[in-house]
This record gives structure tokens, sequence and C-alpha cells, in this order.
């Protein structure tokens, strides 16, 4: 079983594993006021994580454990019910209760230490914050999508929770609601200091929202890390895919000077990245980051680039005020996919067959080799 | 007693017994999951499908003195089961459990299951998710559930009459009366019977599918009488 990650400072660690009904193996820890996406495709099991950590799925071996204590560890039995962990849990459709106004919805979260009347205070005040004055006594069915939402995150943070888990909160609402939610709960979790975790499947709500991420695929966690550090530099080629990336192409480590690394494409194109210690004739996928290249005319650049790869345009689609652009390489006979705003380029670049030359910055090259970071 | 207050008070005894029971049977049959699930669920429907006579049978011969579940039951009530009031009542609560139950079952059912977990990681126990939320939301079947069960046991006939048999004023229902006034050509009384019997089930009926707001209720089928 894969042992959590020990970083004593994580508030929230976990680490779970079982064979039935499903294979899950995922170990990771968050900080106190860090938001930590769960990110995988459908059906990787991060719901389930999520779950378990709520008390609300068994696993069959796990540890478990938030603000130093011990939710769950099944070598000494001890499993702390749903009740006892004190996580708040935003529901992929919210959960709420039907037959409640947002305002008692709220309210029946407040710990019930506080007398009745602090309750519902407390309750006005989460709705207040989270943007719902003037809708406490509606009912759910009278709330849009996205005022349900914020209602569940009153709910949830109602609690005083230890951990705040929020399960894919963003899909049932239209893209516009979306963004507008995505900046009331940036701000928001700005004044939260437990960990938060997101579950979800798109890599763009992860850069808007999280701060690290762990890539969970079939049950396994595959890497954890700060976002940029996963997005730019994933370790295995699995991981590089499953974020979205498409430029990788299969390459040797040729030499090192001072500042850089250099690596063979094919028969002779050299492509230059940061300065590792891979040994010269490694063998590793290059990553080549979309942002980092430039399309030119082949012939057409006064410049002289060391940095240059050639190909001719393969497709280009339009879209909106950008090109998608996809150049066949010459001698690794592999594509490279990016996007270029259309005011950016020579219109002859789109038109298919057309010679290209594509500079890339070094800093946007990243080499993976197969069980190791570079 | 008269016919009518001989089977209205079958009747509420009959409701006040299986509102816990399908309440506790209903939730344990949406939620719990287990292998005999399916045969447990089977043994609750049999008086839907098999003939009240057959049921009456064998009621009536687990209900005999001479039988040990019958000796048993006429120490715990004080008298033997067949031909009495008491015995009318447990006979009448075995053949409405799938009106009590499947309702119930239903209602749970549909009862989303993020609700229920959304009252537990909001801090509320079994019991408060119970009364504050499960029963709020299950309330039109538990409505249903208890309409039928009194407008069903209204109506029963055939283990009325095995195991009751027809003693004025302690077993003799209304159904019952209604027969024995058709056999003595007494036809005036038996409509007047019938036709409070007809006009109480249609309100019954009317007000649970009013009070659920929908037209779409599932409920167990009749059973042939």
């Amino acid at each position: 079983m894969s042992e959590p990650r020990q970083e004593p400072e994580h508030a929230l660690s976990v680490a779970l594993q079982q064979h039935r009904p499903f294979p899950l193996d995922v170990a990771f820890g968050c900080h106190a006021g860090e938001m930590l996406a769960l990110i995988g495709p459908s059906g990787s099991g991060k719901s389930t994580v999520l779950r378990s950590i709520a008390g609300l799925h068994t696993v069959e071996q796990g540890l478990v454990s938030c603000a130093g204590q011990t939710w769950l560890d099944t070598r000494s039995q001890h499993d702390l019910s749903v009740q006892a962990r004190g996580v708040g849990f935003v529901f992929q459709h919210y959960g709420l209760f039907p037959h409640k106004n947002a305002l008692e919805n709220v309210a029946l979260a407040v710990p019930a230490h506080h007398p009745r009347r602090q309750r519902r205070s407390i309750a006005m005040s989460w709705l207040e914050r989270t943007n719902m004055t003037g809708l406490e006594l509606q009912n759910p069915h009278a709330l849009s999508g996205g005022q349900k939402q914020r209602v569940a995150l009153a709910r949830a943070l109602a609690r005083d929770p230890s951990v705040l888990l929020l399960d894919e909160p963003f899909s049932a609402v239209d893209q516009q609601t979306r963004r507008r939610l995505y900046r009331e709960l940036a701000q928001l979790r700005s004044g939260l200091d437990i960990p938060m975790i997101l579950v979800t499947h798109d890599i763009h709500e992860v850069q808007q929202l999280a701060d690290s991420l762990c890539l969970i695929h079939r049950g396994k966690s595959l890497q954890q890390g700060k976002v940029q550090t996963v997005f730019n530099r994933p370790e295995t080629k699995e991981v590089a895919k499953l974020l979205g990336h498409q430029n990788l192409l299969p390459a040797r480590v040729a030499k090192h000077d001072d500042q850089s690394t250099w690596y063979q494409l094919g028969n002779c194109e050299l492509v230059r990245g940061p300065l590792n210690s891979l040994p010269a004739a490694t063998t590793v996928t290059l990553l080549i980051a979309p942002s980092a290249i430039t399309p030119r005319l082949e012939g057409n650049s006064d410049t002289p680039s060391i940095n240059r790869l050639h190909g001719c345009t393969r497709d280009a689609v339009g879209m909106g005020d950008e090109w998608s652009l996809r150049v066949h390489l010459d001698n690794v006979k592999k594509s490279l996919r990016f996007r270029v705003p259309t005011h950016a380029v020579d219109a002859a670049i789109v038109i298919a067959g057309q010679r290209v030359s594509l500079d890339i910055l070094s800093s946007g090259v990243h080499a993976i080799v197969e069980g190791s970071q570079t | 007693m008269t016919p009518f207050v001989v089977s209205f008070k079958l009747a509420l005894w009959t409701m006040l017994i299986l509102i816990p029971v399908g309440l506790f049977t209903g939730r344990w049959l949406a939620f719990a999951q287990f292998r005999f699930k399916p045969w447990i669920e089977s043994i609750i429907l049999l008086p839907l499908v098999l003939p009240p006579t057959v049921i009456g049978y064998y009621l009536l011969v687990s209900f005999s003195p001479d039988s040990l579940s019958g000796s048993l039951a006429a120490q715990l009530f004080g008298q033997p089961l067949v031909f009495t009031f008491p015995g009318l009542v447990v006979a009448s609560v075995l053949v409405n459990l799938p009106f009590a139950i499947q309702p119930l079952q239903l209602a749970y059912g549909s009862m989303p299951m993020d609700i229920r977990e959304a009252a537990w990681v909001s801090g509320l126990s079994t019991a408060q998710t119970w009364w504050h939320i499960e029963l709020p939301l299950i309330w039109p079947g538990l409505l249903a559930s208890a309409t039928l069960v009194f407008a069903h046991t209204l109506g029963e006939f055939g283990v009325v009459l095995l195991v009751g048999g027809n003693i004025d004023g302690s077993t003799r229902t209304v159904s019952i009366a209604i027969y024995d006034h058709v056999q003595s050509f007494d036809l005036r009384s038996a409509g007047l019977y019938s036709a409070a019997l007809l006009v109480f089930s249609l309100l019954a009926l009317g007000l649970v599918r009013v009070t659920s707001g929908s037209s779409n209720l599932t409920t167990p089928s009749a059973a042939p009488r």
C-alpha cells in the first residue's frame, strides 16, 4: 500500500487502498488554507476518494487524519463516523433539502452547541458571505443553479468544518455562472484556514482555482504538486497525456552546455531546453508547451534561431480570433499543435502544405524520462 | 357493534399497527442491499397475488387452538384468535403488508441519496436525519400507505370471512354484511352499504392522488378478492 507523503505540516493526510468494487490506491496531503484539486477522467475514482475522506465510503485499508486527529486507521480499526469528522461537503447536485428554505438548509448544519437563535444568525452571515442576501427564505426549487451552489457552499461552511470538500461543484451551471462562482469562491477561500479539496476533470478550473493538484487515473494517484509544476513538468508521459498535452516528441539527450541541455529529434534536428543532469544518449519524451511555439513562413525570418524546427502545415482551424494549427515536423514524423492569434501570423501559414519554421522557447521544453523526473 | 363500526375499528387498528411497520420495513428494503432481499420482497407481496381464501385458509389453520402457533397466540391475546376480533386484526395486518410497505419503500427509494448524505455531513445523526429530512420527504408515501391500508381493510372479504367467521357485532364487517344482505334478497341494505364503501374508497384514493400531487403514483395493483 502506498504510504502518504509524510509531511507533518499537512493538515490533511490521506492514504487509501481497496481492490473492490474497483481498485483504489491513492496518497496525498493538503495544507491548511491550500486548495488541492483531485483531477482525472470520469470514473477515475476521485469522487470515491472525496467520499472516503468524509466517511461516506469505506475502503479496505486506509489512513485519514485531519488537524492532528485520526479519522480513519484501518490497522487499528478506528473509523470516525461521518458526523464526528466535521467535514464541509458540497455535492455535485448540491443535495439541498428540498422542503427547507435556504436559511433552514444552512441553519441545520450550524453546530448544535450554538443556541437556536444564534444558529439562525450564523446561517444568515454565511448566506451573506456567499452573496445570497435577500434569498434566504426561498426554497431550493425556486433558486437557479448558481444560487443553489451558493447555498450548498454556505451550508458546508456553516458547519465550521475541518476540511472543505467540493465534488465537481461547477458541473451543473452554465459557463457564465461558472466564471462568476470561480471568482466568488476565490474571494471566499482567502479567509479560510482549512484544507480544501476540489474534485474536477477540468484542467482550466484547476488552473484558476487550485494551488496544487493530484492527478488520479484508474484509482491511482499519479503525481501531486503545485499546479503549474505538475502541468508544465509532468513526471511521466501518461500524466502529460492525461493533462491534455499533445506535443510529445521522442528524443535523445545530445549534449549539455553551461545553461542548457540539447536534445536530438530524429536524425539531425536539435532542440534546447533547461539544463538537467541526464546522461547523454538518454531516451526521453520531449514536452513542448504550445505557448512556447512561434510559427513563421520558412525562409521568412531574418533572425537566426538556434531553436528552430521545420515542417509543413497539416491543418488549420479558425476558432474565433485564433488559429488552431497542426504542423508536421520533417525529421521526427510527428506533429506539433498550438494556437496563434489570427493577427499575429502571416495568412499563408494556415494553408495546408505550406512550409513553416517553428521557433521554440527553450523554457517551454521539458524532458520526461519514464520513472524519474528531470 | 354495527358492521360499519366493526369495519372502521378493524381498519383503524390495522392502519395504526402498519404505519410503524411500513415506515421501518419500507426504509429497510429501500436502502439495505442483501442477498435475500428479492425473496423478502416477494413474501411481502404474496397477498397481492394469492386468492384471499388461500391466505385465509392458512391463517385459519395456524390460528387453530390445536396448532402450536394458535395456542401461543391464544396465550398472548388471552383468547383464541379464530372467529374473534383480535384474530381479525392479525389477519388484516398480514394481508395488508404490501399496501403498507410498498408505497413507503418507493417513497424512500425515490429520495436522492445525496440529500441523506448531505444531512449526515451536516452533523445530523441517523435518527435526526429521519425526523428532519426523510419523514417530511416521504410524507405523500406515508399518506398513500395509510389510506390504502384503511380503504383496503374496509373492503376485505375473503380473509375476513374465513378467519373472522360472520359473528354479528364482533367480526361481521360491511363487506360481509353486503354479502349477507344479497343472500337474503335485501338489496336495499346491500345497496346502501355498497354505495357507502364506494364513496369512501373513491374519496380515500382521490385524497392520496391530490396530496401526492401526481397522477402517476405507483401503488400495488388490487388483489383478486
